[in-house]
């Protein structure tokens, strides 16, 4: 579904404040696989999700979708095939508008924009649905605007806008970052169920190793903008806490330092 | 004060703010709508009005001079455009050059700075002459587009650059040519923009190449009165257009005032600018008086 080759990518190269961000990024998602990402501050996790989703263009290597060479598409062209839910709750939705045209914008992801209305009652049903399954009342505020929820809502709701129209690839950025752990907690349930329910291929970056390993099927950790370690199947079943810390300190040769993820 | 003067004014006031309401909906999509700081407008108001004086001089019918206006507003917003999308210049620069550039193309169109247009020769859409008929006219104009815009802001398009101007990394993600739409409310703009121009021009009887200049600042003091006065209540689009438009005739009843209270004409562009500059800084020295207060007055915010 998702083929990464040789992917580099250096931030503001030739100046004092150079950064490799991505040090030749190969991987391949297999159609289903739903890939948790984790890693220390910086080492290239939200990077790739970024270059995939085409956020910035990419030094050298190739990005393909489903077959699709998207290297060289803008991003709004490749939105196409990607839904997208970002750390800070406020940059999946427009604020300034409400519930159901946040809706009707994702469900015209891919498609082309027209001088027809851009909320049908049909369309409003079915966004109505859509929302009860969330189990979070939304489906009774419609016309409420969106800057008036709270941060978990509005994740949740940019979940759906990510799914209304089934994604080749959903990416999944720190979405649960910057919430409450019960509100993390929730925001992950959502996520795990339409998933499963849409059999969607995702990418998710977490700081939350415990999270990494409960979630998905397949685990990736990136160090100095390089997947290090990936582990898939059976093994990432048994997979516990410091097993991760300990290979990370053996394929890195360093103190596992960061405390966030310690916390996990 | 003589009262009864102000009163006489007052017609006149409706009239020039009708007209003005034009320019300042087009200042709201670009403001409001795109958040975008288009300095383009004090240009092509100008080019506007030119553009409908020297075709109606050159016997265009007056309808017909008032479309070509509505085009050559649009061009302008088109130019603008390109600057900031294509060639990456910051928006307000990118408004300020064409604003410069548009001043001699502006002389070009009228050969000299100003242009006079009799109502007795030709026969004009809007004329201070008959105050009653431009504010009739005048209103007619603002209903009908207030209608056209409140539609098109409803449909996928319409949708589509609200959404570009609220968040463009959420835009873009949802598939939406942030870039295009950007260029097409500017040219949506700056339409309307060019409309007030050539309505303008015909209403004052002449073109000027200075006609436009702090048009920018009169629309800008429209859309803020308008949501002093009816931002609490007024939440339907359509609604929003309109207390631009009430906003905007308030404004010039405010200025007939001040003339009658014996500022001179050139005072005027003086008192705009503090105007605004004053409404414009209310919402952050409230939240700097709100923050203190919550500190309980005694430490800085």
């Amino acid at each position: 579904m998702l083929e990464l080759k040789n992917i580099r990518k250096t931030f503001n190269a030739g100046t004092v404040n150079e950064k490799v961000a991505l040090n030749g990024v190969t991987l391949t998602l297999q159609d289903g696989e739903f890939v948790t990402i984790i890693g220390g501050n910086g080492t290239g996790k939200s990077t790739t999700l970024n270059a995939v989703a085409g956020v910035f263009p990419i030094d050298s290597g190739s990005i393909l979708i489903d077959g699709i060479d998207v290297t060289r598409l803008p991003e709004y062209k490749r939105a196409k095939y990607l839904g997208r839910v970002f750390q800070d709750p406020m940059t999946g939705t427009a604020g300034n508008m409400n519930i159901e045209e946040n809706l009707a914008l994702a469900s015209r992801r891919g498609k082309s924009r027209s001088l027809r209305w851009a909320v049908t009652p049909k369309e409003r049903e079915f966004f109505r649905s859509k929302l009860a399954s969330l189990g979070l009342g939304l489906e009774q505020r419609m016309t409420t605007k969106v800057g008036l929820l709270s941060g978990g809502q509005r994740q949740a709701l940019t979940l759906i806008m990510a799914t209304l129209e089934k994604p080749k690839l959903l990416l999944l950025d720190e979405h649960t970052a910057a919430l409450d752990p019960k509100t993390a907690a929730k925001v992950l349930e959502i996520s795990d169920q339409i998933i499963a329910e849409n059999h969607l291929t995702a990418m998710m970056v977490t700081h939350n190793m415990r999270d990494a390993i409960m979630h998905g099927n397949r685990l990736l950790m990136f160090y100095e903008g390089r997947i290090i370690l990936d582990i898939a199947g059976e093994e990432k079943k048994k997979l516990k806490v410091e097993d991760l810390l300990h290979e990370f300190e053996k394929l890195s040769g360093e103190q596992f330092s960061n405390d966030r993820a310690l916390l996990g | 004060m003589n009262f009864s003067s102000l009163l006489n004014t007052l017609p006149g006031s409706v009239a020039q703010g009708l007209v003005w309401g034009l320019l300042a909906i087009g200042v709201y999509i670009t403001y409001k709508v795109l958040d975008y700081s288009d300095m383009t407008v004090d240009g092509s108001m100008a080019t506007g009005g030119a553009v409908a004086v020297m075709l109606m001089l050159n016997d265009t019918n007056p309808y017909l001079a008032l479309l070509a206006a509505v085009g050559a507003g649009m061009l302008s917003g088109l130019v603008t455009g390109l600057f900031h999308t294509v060639c990456g210049i910051p928006a307000i620069l990118s408004g300020i050059l064409t604003q410069l550039g548009l001043y001699s193309v502006n002389m070009r169109i009228l050969g000299k700075s100003n242009q006079a247009i009799s109502v007795d020769k030709y026969d004009l859409v809007v004329s201070l002459r008959y105050i009653p008929e431009a504010i009739i006219v005048g209103a007619l104009f603002c209903i009908f587009l207030i209608a056209i815009l409140y539609w098109f802001f409803g449909t996928e398009v319409g949708h589509s650059i609200r959404a570009t101007g609220n968040n463009p990394n959420m835009a873009r993600a949802q598939g939406i040519n942030t870039n295009w739409n950007k260029v097409l409310g500017l040219v949506l703009s700056n339409g309307l923009v060019g409309l007030a121009g050539g309505l303008y021009a015909q209403y004052q009887g002449s073109a000027d190449v200075n006609m436009g200049r702090g048009a920018i600042v009169i629309g800008l003091a429209a859309i803020i009165m308008g949501e002093v006065i009816f931002g609490k209540i007024f939440r339907n689009f359509a609604l929003k257009l309109f207390s631009v438009v009430i906003g905007s005739i308030l404004y010039f009843a405010i200025i007939a005032l001040v003339l009658q209270l014996g500022l001179s004409t050139t005072d005027l562009k003086l008192f705009s600018a503090l105007i605004v500059a004053l409404f414009l800084s209310m919402p952050h020295l409230k939240a700097k008086l709100f923050s203190r207060l919550k500190w309980g007055g005694h430490r800085h915010a």
